[in-house]
């Protein structure tokens, strides 16, 4: 067994996996707060403070960047490099290249925050970086793109496994769309400062491609990649099906990059574009499902781990929430369910579903099954995972049923008209109505960050009583 | 089986999936492009002047298209609320367009002419001495940081790039006369960026200041022309859906 041991430490690079690791737990903690302080500003505006550098429309890009890139992206490198070596049998293409991604990915969101408080802003959703953190992250992205791929050429097993496939998938499309989103126009080499290369309709259309795909690629069908790695695993059983896994795999990559246009439902886009958007959303829950259906139904047979494990259940409502938000989103996007959830806290609460329901639960799922296994030991505390998973549900709740409330009722408040026919409600009274259910939401984002921060500690105690030296197999 | 194949070629593995990730795309942003009816013909439409300019930028900066969407939806409360549904030719000078996504505030496509000039610096300087119920931030640092013009011709510059037609040369210039009228091109020539912006601010006085021009100026500015370009008595209601 020692020597076993000797050579499995030589075979994989988990030295990088663990750096991500740490950084996924440190940015989670972070966007979270910044989440938990923002969500906070809207129902207490004070708090804004009369200081530029945290008022809401600069600290909404760090909270966004935070999460999605540092917390999501982190956990994805991670557990891609993870995933990659083990399904592979093989060590990473390169250690240097591996390691360049780590220490250029957190400079990117280091500087992709900074630019944020200090007013350089593209001004399009998910993509504020300025284009010299563009650039940063084209570099980094081709690099992990490299070390990826040149992993998969090494692999000791004939077939790729699924959870591999997903992974490309999510690295090439990031690719496309990061760098067609980005093109613009810098008013020097010295500055910041850039002009998007195209306008109004079509920059609208290219920036929907993009944000809808950020979520489509980066949100989901990388963390099915995660999934198909982890459910099975913690599960212990085969993925149910891999009939479904071909199918719902190439139904998901491509069906996604048609449904950005119906983040612009009504708007001066063309009708044709935002129907065949419409179109493809609807179809999109097909595949959706299936993968759902296809993680949850890999524990069949061993139900009562849902009692007994809590990781499993992270791992399972995950699944569930994923299924719930891929139900909401093609019925948003329905042309009449749009024209009143548009524009409303509805939208928000959406995409907290999925983005707490389901990205934050399966990457909480998968680290603690991970950890312990990175540093050699075993987790510090059960209890306080099953804590955390209580706060991180009861979080959720709180958070989406506000917006759920207030979102539906903004949209009614908006549309609604008096005996007269004149407009029953000034703008202004939709924003003093939220304003209870905008501290409902605080306080589901203070339970979520709760959790959060428990995690930290027991992963911090975890990895204290690790051992790297010996990394079993 | 045949997708056996595929899964023990990584080669095919990653040109099947460029394809099938390259599709969607392909078929509905690149024909906006191409396809004439995208954008409207209308009258009134014009690359925004220096100041005005300025002021966007700051727009930008302080992520207002966070809470406020300048997109009119063709809904009867909407049309109430807002005015005439918004046009693709109205942001087609838009580098980035600034639509939004959420409402957390109220459109801002047609603000331009509601409110006076007085009103919008206290309202920017703090919302709730107007409006109690307001949750947006004060901005109190526009109406006291000076606007930054030094590198305002690198800016129009970068946009003539990317296809504004602000006018370097008198060729661009005299074009600019024909299609927008001698006063509009004027206001588009990059050489003469910072003595018009200087005018614009001086004239419209948008912070109730004469002496200095603050960031409110541009700001102000460019709240008070959005949405005013088009004028829509010229049309007839049916004109503008046939574009749809």
């Amino acid at each position: 067994m020692a020597t076993a041991n000797v050579t499995n430490n030589e075979q994989y690079n988990y030295e990088v996996i663990r750096k991500f690791t740490i950084m996924t737990l440190v940015w989670g903690a972070i966007g979270m707060f910044v989440g938990l302080y923002i969500a906070s500003e809207l129902a207490f505006p004070v708090l804004n403070f009369d200081i530029p550098y945290i008022t809401f429309g600069r600290l909404r890009p760090v909270h966004t960047g935070a999460v999605i890139f540092g917390f999501g992206g982190s956990a994805l490198f991670a557990t891609s490099y993870y995933v990659v070596q083990r399904t592979c049998q093989a060590r990473l293409f390169s250690d240097g290249m591996a390691n360049f991604t780590f220490w250029g990915w957190q400079t990117v969101i280091v500087c992709a925050a900074l630019g944020d408080v200090l007013g350089y802003s593209q001004g399009r959703e998910y993509a504020e970086m300025e284009w010299p953190i563009d650039i940063l992250i084209e570099i980094v992205w081709v690099v992990y793109l490299t070390v990826f791929v040149g992993t998969l050429m090494r692999r000791k097993q004939p077939h790729i496994y699924v959870a591999n496939w997903f992974y490309l998938a999510f690295i090439l499309a990031t690719a496309l769309l990061h760098t067609f989103n980005n093109l613009a126009v810098p008013i020097s080499l010295f500055s910041m400062k850039s002009y998007s290369l195209f306008s109004g309709a079509q920059d609208a259309m290219i920036q929907w491609w993009y944000g809808h795909n950020a979520v489509g690629f980066f949100l989901t069908a990388a963390f099915l990649g995660m999934m198909y790695y982890f459910v099975p695993k913690q599960a212990g059983r085969p993925v149910y099906s891999y009939r479904l896994s071909v199918l719902h795999f190439w139904a998901i990559i491509f069906l996604y990059m048609w449904a950005g246009a119906h983040h612009l439902h009504w708007t001066a886009i063309p009708d044709w574009t935002s129907t065949l958007a419409a179109t493809f959303s609807i179809m999109l829950l097909l595949p959706s499902w299936g993968g759902m259906v296809n993680g949850i139904m890999t524990l069949s047979g061993a139900w009562d781990k849902l009692r007994t494990d809590p990781i499993m259940r992270f791992l399972i409502v995950a699944l569930s929430f994923y299924g719930m938000s891929t139900f909401e989103g093609p019925m948003m996007s329905l042309k009449d369910v749009n024209a009143l959830s548009h524009y409303t806290d509805w939208t928000i609460g959406h995409v907290h579903s999925g983005a707490l329901g389901w990205v934050a639960m399966i990457t909480f799922g998968s680290l603690y099954h991970l950890i312990p296994k990175l540093w050699n030991t075993k987790v510090f505390s059960l209890r306080l995972i099953n804590i955390h998973f209580w706060l991180a549900t009861i979080g959720i709740l709180l958070y989406i049923t506000a917006m759920w409330i207030s979102g539906i009722m903004q949209g009614l408040m908006w549309r609604a008209f008096d005996d007269y026919g004149n407009l029953q409600y000034a703008f202004i009274e939709s924003v003093a109505a939220a304003h209870n259910l905008y501290i409902m939401r605080a306080v589901g984002g203070l339970f979520f960050l709760s959790g959060m921060i428990l995690m930290g500690y027991n992963m911090f105690m975890t990895i204290r009583s690790g051992n790297v030296e010996q990394t079993p197999n | 089986m045949k997708h056996d194949l595929i899964e023990r070629n990584l080669g095919i593995l990653l040109v099947l999936t460029m394809f099938a990730i390259s599709a969607g795309g392909l078929v509905e942003v690149i024909p906006l492009f191409f396809i004439k009816e995208t954008v409207e013909k209308v009258d009134g439409v014009r690359p925004y002047s220096p100041l005005e300019l300025r002021g966007r930028d700051i727009y930008v900066r302080e992520g207002c298209y966070l809470c406020h969407s300048q997109m009119i939806r063709p809904f009867r409360d909407e049309a109430l609320r807002y005015g005439h549904y918004s046009l693709a030719a109205e942001s087609k000078y838009d580098h980035p367009f600034q639509w939004g996504s959420k409402r957390t505030g109220p459109d801002l496509a047609r603000v331009g002419g509601k409110y006076s000039n007085e009103w919008h610096t206290q309202h920017l300087t703090a919302p709730r001495s107007l409006v109690p119920q307001s949750v947006m931030p004060n901005y109190p640092w526009l109406v006291k940081t000076p606007l930054d013009y030094s590198d305002i011709q690198l800016r129009m510059k970068a946009l003539r790039k990317t296809g504004v037609p602000y006018s370097l040369t008198q060729a661009e210039y005299d074009r600019n006369v024909k299609d927008f009228g001698p006063d509009v091109a004027k206001s588009l020539h990059i050489p003469d960026a910072e003595k018009n912006l200087i005018a614009q601010a001086q004239l419209g006085n948008y912070d109730g200041n004469p002496a200095n021009i603050s960031e409110m100026d541009a700001l102000v500015s460019y709240l008070q022309m959005l949405g005013t370009l088009v004028d829509f008595k010229k049309y007839d209601d049916d004109y503008f859906v046939k574009f749809r």
